[in-house]
């Protein structure tokens, strides 16, 4: 199977499983598809495909994947959720901060909360 | 606590006390870890003590709340400043034009109040962002389309007050021009509503948009006299196809044919969608290919022998230049044509618009895509996603670190002089404007083309890189303050700016003793005669801090 086929059955897989849960689960809407579920999600999944992904996510058109894979050619995940190294402290540095043309976020914008669960979500497989 | 200048310290603590009560504690921002959050990111200023900072931040959830804050603001002369999602970058973001200004944040009021499928608008609150109502429309799977600008994260509220463009039909582009009827809380805190919504129980407050008597709604766009709290919007049917096609044209002349030709199509609504126009030998991409040139899709640079030919040219001519794009068959300039339409109408636009351009000697054409609507997730990821009506950030490629582009900036402001539409204009602003930039010190460009958001004009937007280097910055704005006044000589004026050079922009509009600014002061100190609204913004100050124009 392709990439794009594999990415495409993934998309569709999360689709159905978002209808289905739909009544009972809480669905937060992602940016190119309707919605996403949190059912079976590690926590913070579904802030960080809100707030996140647009431009840290995987295909074309993601600044943000583009620039961490100019840094890191390759010795670091150019996708933040499959780094291992990132502490809360530093998401949270950045996200408030921000970097280069990555700008601040405010707590209008993405809560204390909101933020806490986007930590917990990519420090998740990190090693203890 | 930083106070705002001209207000005592126990009347700012009062005033804070009084917007906790009303927004309740956790929405006043006054840390300075918190308040630090409305810097502009893209500040010229980043590192000197001129940065425009907030001294506070206020975050209502409705209409009645901003009502409440407005009206203490007056009551203490606290200097408030209203943004909708605050990503204005380039044209200064969150940060108030008047240094210590109390941020008015309005994206706690992000609701979309209606969506109607069948009369195709919408209405929504400042706080909602393209992401959002994209989003919305997609859950209830309507067919609609929302015009949206490359940076999708912006507000429709804030980008059509700002006056910002998009991509879909001409209609729909100018988003200012797009919408339909608006709720605004004046400063004295009064509510009105424009258009058919100033009658009680109106049917078509979002299908017509004057009511009756004079038409205000322009006045509450780049400018301080209200807080829109509500904003309708006409939004785009979804197409039956989508069909674009590129001309080629092999001369350096042949642009000014080039032009001429595309604009009577456009105002034949032959052609309906954005054109982009671009140079194969000049190395200039369309605006739909920047992302994908800066994520490695460009095409191989110029040979050695076009790189010395390009850089000995006058603005991107000389006899050799052109002989040498003649001798290797490579266009001179590229113009792609969008149709958004039934799939024959489409095809036989095209067609037309062919016919049309064969009047350039050499014309070729290539048609791009031809897709029937909506997208296939597939061809949802290939396209340029804002000429479907897709938000996105891919256009923060630029400046970013990327392959080729391994220093990133801090950011970018946007030089974006109106120019005619025409050929003669382009060549006529590619001169002046590389002569100004020799002569102010910072890098020429070879040729630069401009967008054509517009339906009758041109704009260019061209990008200064703002710096961690506190003397590159300087030296950026100094010339940024002669490019403008270079331009107004030459009758070219700005569309839009950030706040650092409002008052400079302001003052080349300046027909019969700046007459036109003299009556925005005047109806400012009519309707805000506490100055306490977003002073300053677009050049028009309260009386209290006022300057002779310059």
């Amino acid at each position: 199977m392709s990439k794009v086929a594999i990415r495409l059955a993934i998309a569709a897989a999360v689709l159905l499983g978002a209808r289905a849960a739909a009544a009972q689960e809480k669905v937060t809407p992602s940016w190119t598809v309707a919605t996403v579920s949190g059912q079976g999600q590690p926590k913070g999944y579904v802030e960080y495909q809100k707030y996140c992904v647009v431009c840290h996510g995987e295909g074309a058109g993601r600044p943000g994947t583009l620039a961490l894979q100019a840094k890191y050619k390759g010795a670091l995940p150019a996708l933040l959720d499959k780094r291992t190294d990132l502490t809360p402290a530093l998401i949270k540095m950045y996200v408030r901060n921000g970097i280069t043309v990555m700008p601040t976020f405010r707590k209008t914008e993405i809560s204390d909360a909101e933020l806490d669960a986007i930590a917990v979500y990519l420090t998740r497989n990190n090693k203890p | 606590m930083k106070i705002p200048p001209g207000v005592s310290a126990s009347d700012f603590a009062a005033a804070v006390k009084e917007f906790e009560d009303v927004v309740g504690k956790e929405w006043v921002f006054t840390s300075d870890e918190d308040v630090a959050l409305y810097r502009d990111p893209y500040s010229p200023f980043l590192g000197e003590p001129d940065e425009l900072v907030a001294s506070a931040a206020v975050a209502p959830d409705g209409a009645e709340q901003v009502q409440a804050v407005v009206r203490i603001a007056n009551k203490y002369k606290i200097p408030i400043y209203p943004v909708s999602t605050g990503k204005n970058l380039g044209y200064g973001g969150a940060a108030p034009v008047f240094s210590g200004s109390v941020v008015l944040d309005l994206k706690r009021m992000n609701r979309i109040l209606e969506v109607n499928e069948e009369s195709a608008y919408a209405l929504v609150e400042p706080g909602v962002s393209y992401f959002d109502l994209y989003r919305y429309i997609q859950e209830k799977g309507l067919r609609l389309w929302v015009d949206v600008p490359d940076p999708g994260w912006g507000s429709p509220v804030g980008n059509a007050l700002d006056r910002g463009g998009g991509y879909l039909m001409a209609q729909y582009r100018n988003h200012f021009d797009s919408h339909c009827g608006m709720e605004v809380v004046l400063a004295n805190g009064e509510i009105i509503r424009t258009g058919m919504g100033a009658m009680p129980g109106a049917k078509t407050w979002q299908e017509y948009k004057t009511g009756f008597g004079p038409w205000v709604d322009g006045i509450f766009s780049q400018s301080n006299f209200g807080v829109v709290t509500k904003m309708g919007f006409w939004l785009m049917p979804e197409p039956e196809a989508y069909l674009s096609g590129t001309v080629y044209v092999p001369r350096h002349a042949d642009l000014i044919p080039l032009v001429r030709i595309l604009t009577h199509l456009e105002n034949t609504r032959v052609t309906n969608g954005m054109p982009d126009l671009g140079s194969p030998l000049l190395y200039i991409p369309m605006i739909q290919e920047i992302d994908v040139w800066n994520e490695g899709g460009a095409p191989p640079p110029p040979d050695a022998e076009l790189a010395e030919l390009m850089a000995k040219s006058d603005a991107g001519f000389s006899p050799e230049l052109e002989a040498y794009a003649l001798r290797k068959g490579i266009s001179y300039w590229s113009c792609k044509l969008s149709f958004y339409g039934p799939p024959k109408a489409n095809e036989a636009n095209w067609e037309f618009a062919k016919e049309k351009f064969l009047a350039i000697p050499g014309a070729k054409f290539v048609e791009n895509e031809n897709y029937k609507l909506p997208l296939t997730p597939e061809q949802r990821e290939k396209v340029h996603k804002p000429q479907f009506g897709i938000p996105s950030l891919a256009m923060f490629s630029i400046g970013a670190r990327t392959a080729t582009n391994p220093n990133p900036t801090n950011g970018h402001m946007w030089f974006s002089p109106i120019i005619p539409r025409t050929g003669e204009a382009i060549f006529e602003a590619n001169r002046v404007f590389n002569e100004a930039a020799k002569e102010f010190g910072i890098p020429a460009l070879a040729f630069s083309l401009p967008s054509c958001y517009w339906e009758r004009a041109f704009i260019f937007i061209f990008a200064f890189p703002v710096t961690r280097d506190v003397e590159t910055n300087k030296k950026n704005r100094a010339a940024f303050k002669k490019l403008v006044q270079r331009a107004a000589e030459h009758g070219w004026g700005e569309y839009r700016t950030a706040p650092a050079y409002q008052d400079t922009i302001m003052s080349t509009y300046a027909y019969n003793n700046h007459s036109l600014l003299r009556f925005q002061e005047t109806l400012k100190d009519a309707v805000d005669p506490n100055g306490i609204l977003s002073a300053g913004r677009y050049g028009i100050w309260p009386k209290h801090l006022r300057k002779e124009p310059a």
